[in-house]
């Protein structure tokens, strides 16, 4: 269709993307320029790397692997909470890092559940720092989305396969060879990419459950490089890692993409006749129940030893609390001057695919190292340390940025389809159109991303454990002091706050967007 | 009057041709056989498609490169002609200022709108509470605030039953008459280009034909509408 024939303007959009990326790799530039490869690396971040690697190669496998019985469960199985379960599935993406810690601290943790639980048959306690500790972690946050991302693989064999493979006399083994196995010999490696590249740049979790030389990652060395021994210079060459591994990750994940499918069905709903005996009933039964129990019991800990220390919060709790909540507001408010304009400008396919990319430059760069690019170019002009919130708010909403435009631009791109041509007759200028149609139309998308926005935020530990002085200090910062003062009830409380705030932060804006939503 | 001056239109993979004129206040039925390029015509003419060759003319003024909403062309589309979150006085109003910013008098201009095309009472509706007739009225209503002098349908009513097809066509015959403007409609029934239009553009084999007078096109039809008619 000719550019004439719509009605918005894609300038906004080519903006917001041009100062993403100038920040992006402007804060990289900055990073590559100040480090120091003349020291070289050290044995500590040799190992540090090595440690990077390996906890990263080992939370993909048990991830995946543990994803696929659960999977598979899901996918032939229809029980009430089906539903539940899967959208639950999607919750530990905005559950707050050091939340999730104390958590399974409460129940694999030295003094936690299971570990009572064997010291009552005389067995010794669980050790949760460490290599464990930082798989488990994020075995918890990635077996969810290792799940979700396989049961979409079977999801995606049509329903006629299914049928003719019932018609053929084919049993769940035969089903497996036939269907089953192909997909997830499609699936499985982009899934294990993906958890690969998220667990490189783990920061939090390295930051709660590792620690000591024998299990640091990349990040937390540069946050140590710059927090105690203030070595710039070693920061950004750790940073430049970094940089590496996750751009190697990223292309790693983007190759693995599966192509070449089961070819399209009629979209039926899928029926199985196989898996009918009660073996395999009770394996799926136990496979859905194990992993919701993995899933659930943490946050109930944290309902429940979060409760007690609610009362005696100390002051410094609602204080960081309320610098939370300020940051998740201009974190939200940056990232919807950013995405909405970025999306209306990809939905109208001018020069769509620069936009996107600006757009994903957030998932290839970790938070920490654009921090530390951030503290160098802004050291010789102003005190970063004053500039700590600010910065904080704009890093998280560079951070969520792709996730938001996952969310807005199929349905701004539905929006001008359906509308731009009628738009452009009734000759609607950009102002109109974008205030009469496009943000109406997109509201209920529009909410989802800035509640998804304003929860990672509100759970972010990251830029902030780098630009905090002791004066300042987010809600997660906070509880991860409060736990370094061993004051685990605070803690615990702080974090069961910390959980509601990021939840309603999330549920508010989700909510407001489909308030009074029509048509 | 509407010229088009040795156009050649592309969409994809074939052209249509075009060479004609349609003189002020006529009223012209667009037929032929499906894919022939009906749409396409259209499309260029309210200038969503833009000319490989040649040149549109409205009153001599050429309009080739003007923006959509620039051309003296309200536009009726197969559906969606309705915004769903806006209510029915707010999507008439379009027709009078695209951002909606009304005064007093603007608004009464709305509300007579309406009552001419017997909407009377369901101003503050949405269109998802009104029943297709009165959708088609809603558009309708906005078409008359438009006032453009030159009124292109793509089959807007193709999804209502016959009876109601036949009433909105009367409609908009009469809003046509009362405003002089000048009505091309794409129709894939006879009957329909029968009762409104005195004129036919046969649209066949890349060529869109020069307006004739309907009944003799239709009585005495060339080959390739005889085909797509299915007459004996």
């Amino acid at each position: 269709m000719a550019d004439r024939a719509q009605p918005v303007s894609g300038a906004a959009g080519v903006g917001a993307a041009a100062f993403v990326a100038a920040l992006i790799l402007g804060t990289l530039a900055a990073v590559a320029l100040r480090a120091e490869p003349g020291k070289g690396l050290g044995p500590a971040d040799w190992q540090a790397l090595r440690f990077t690697l390996m906890q990263a190669a080992l939370s993909a496998v048990f991830s995946v692997a543990l994803a696929v019985p659960v999977a598979r469960a899901l996918a032939r199985r229809r029980f009430p909470g089906r539903a539940a379960l899967i959208t639950l599935l999607g919750a530990p993406f905005i559950l707050p890092v050091i939340v999730a810690v104390l958590g399974l601290l409460a129940v694999f943790g030295r003094a936690g559940w299971v570990s009572q639980a064997l010291g009552a048959v005389g067995l010794e306690p669980l050790r949760i720092y460490g290599l464990h500790g930082v798989v488990l972690a994020h075995v918890f946050f990635n077996l969810p989305l290792a799940t979700r991302l396989i049961l979409q693989g079977w999801q995606e064999i049509p329903a006629e396969r299914f049928r003719l493979a019932a018609q053929l006399g084919a049993g769940p083994g035969a089903i497996w060879r036939l269907l089953e196995r192909p997909m997830l010999a499609r699936v499985a490696p982009g899934a294990l990419a993906v958890v690969f590249a998220i667990c490189l740049s783990s920061f939090a979790v390295a930051l709660t459950l590792g620690g000591g030389p024998r299990a640091t990652t990349v990040e937390l060395a540069i946050y140590q490089a710059f927090h105690f021994d203030f070595d710039l210079g070693r920061a950004a060459l750790l940073s430049c890692i970094q940089i590496a591994l996750t751009v190697i990750a990223a292309s790693l994940a983007l190759r693995a993409r599966p192509g070449g499918g089961f070819g399209a069905g009629l979209d039926r709903p899928v029926q199985r006749w196989d898996a009918n005996t009660t073996g395999l009933r009770l394996l799926d039964t136990g496979a859905i129940a194990l992993a919701a129990l993995f899933l659930l019991l943490p946050l109930a800990a944290i309902a429940l030893s979060g409760l007690p220390g609610l009362p005696q919060l100390p002051l410094s709790v609602f204080r960081a609390a309320a610098t939370s909540v300020l940051i998740a507001l201009g974190s939200t408010a940056i990232l919807l001057l950013l995405a909405v304009p970025m999306a209306a400008t990809v939905a109208l396919a001018r020069h769509a695919l620069w936009v996107e990319l600006a757009g994903l430059l957030g998932l290839a760069v970790s938070p920490l190292v654009i921090g530390i690019g951030l503290f160098v170019v802004i050291y010789p002009l102003a005190d970063p340390f004053a500039l700590a919130l600010p910065v904080t708010a704009l890093v998280n909403a560079v951070m969520a940025l792709p996730f938001a435009l996952r969310i807005l631009v199929p349905r701004a791109q539905a929006v001008i389809g359906d509308y731009g041509r009628l738009g452009a007759s009734l000759n609607m200028g950009g102002g109109p159109f974008l205030r009469l149609v496009l943000l109406p139309r997109m509201r209920a998308q529009i909410g989802f991303a800035a509640g998804l926005g304003a929860a990672l935020s509100m759970g972010d530990l990251g830029v902030i454990a780098l630009f905090a002085d002791t004066e300042v200090a987010t809600l997660p910062l906070q509880i991860y002091r409060l736990m370094g003062a061993y004051r685990m009830e605070a803690a615990a409380g702080a974090a069961l706050l910390l959980l509601v705030l990021s939840m309603l932060a999330f549920w508010i804006f989700d909510r407001g967007g489909r308030w009074h939503a029509e048509a | 009057m509407l010229r088009l001056e040795d156009a050649v239109i592309r969409n994809g993979e074939f052209t249509v041709r075009a060479d004609w004129a349609v003189d002020g206040g006529a009223r012209v039925a667009v037929i032929g056989p499906s894919g022939a390029g009906k749409t396409t015509l259209i499309e260029a003419i309210a200038g969503f498609r833009p000319l490989e060759r040649g040149r549109i003319l409205w009153d001599g003024r050429d309009i080739t490169g003007d923006a959509p909403g620039k051309r003296p062309v309200a536009m009726l589309f197969q559906d969606g002609n309705l915004f769903p979150h806006l209510t029915v006085a707010e999507n008439a109003g379009l027709g009078l200022r695209p951002d909606l910013r009304l005064n007093a008098e603007q608004k009464a201009r709305v509300r007579a709108a309406l009552t001419r095309v017997g909407l009377a009472g369901l101003e503050d509706r949405k269109p998802g509470a009104l029943s297709g007739g009165q959708q088609s009225r809603a558009a309708l209503a906005r078409v008359l605030l438009q006032d453009r002098p030159l009124l292109l349908l793509d089959e807007p009513f193709a999804a209502l039953g016959p009876a109601l097809k036949v009433e909105m066509l009367d409609l908009v015959a009469a809003l046509a008459e009362e405003t002089g403007a000048t009505l091309l409609m794409i129709s894939h029934d006879p009957d329909d280009a029968r009762r409104i239009a005195d004129q036919a553009i046969l649209v066949a084999v890349g060529t869109a034909h020069p307006p004739q007078p309907t009944a003799a096109l239709l009585d005495n039809p060339p080959p390739a509408l005889r085909d797509y008619l299915g007459e004996t």
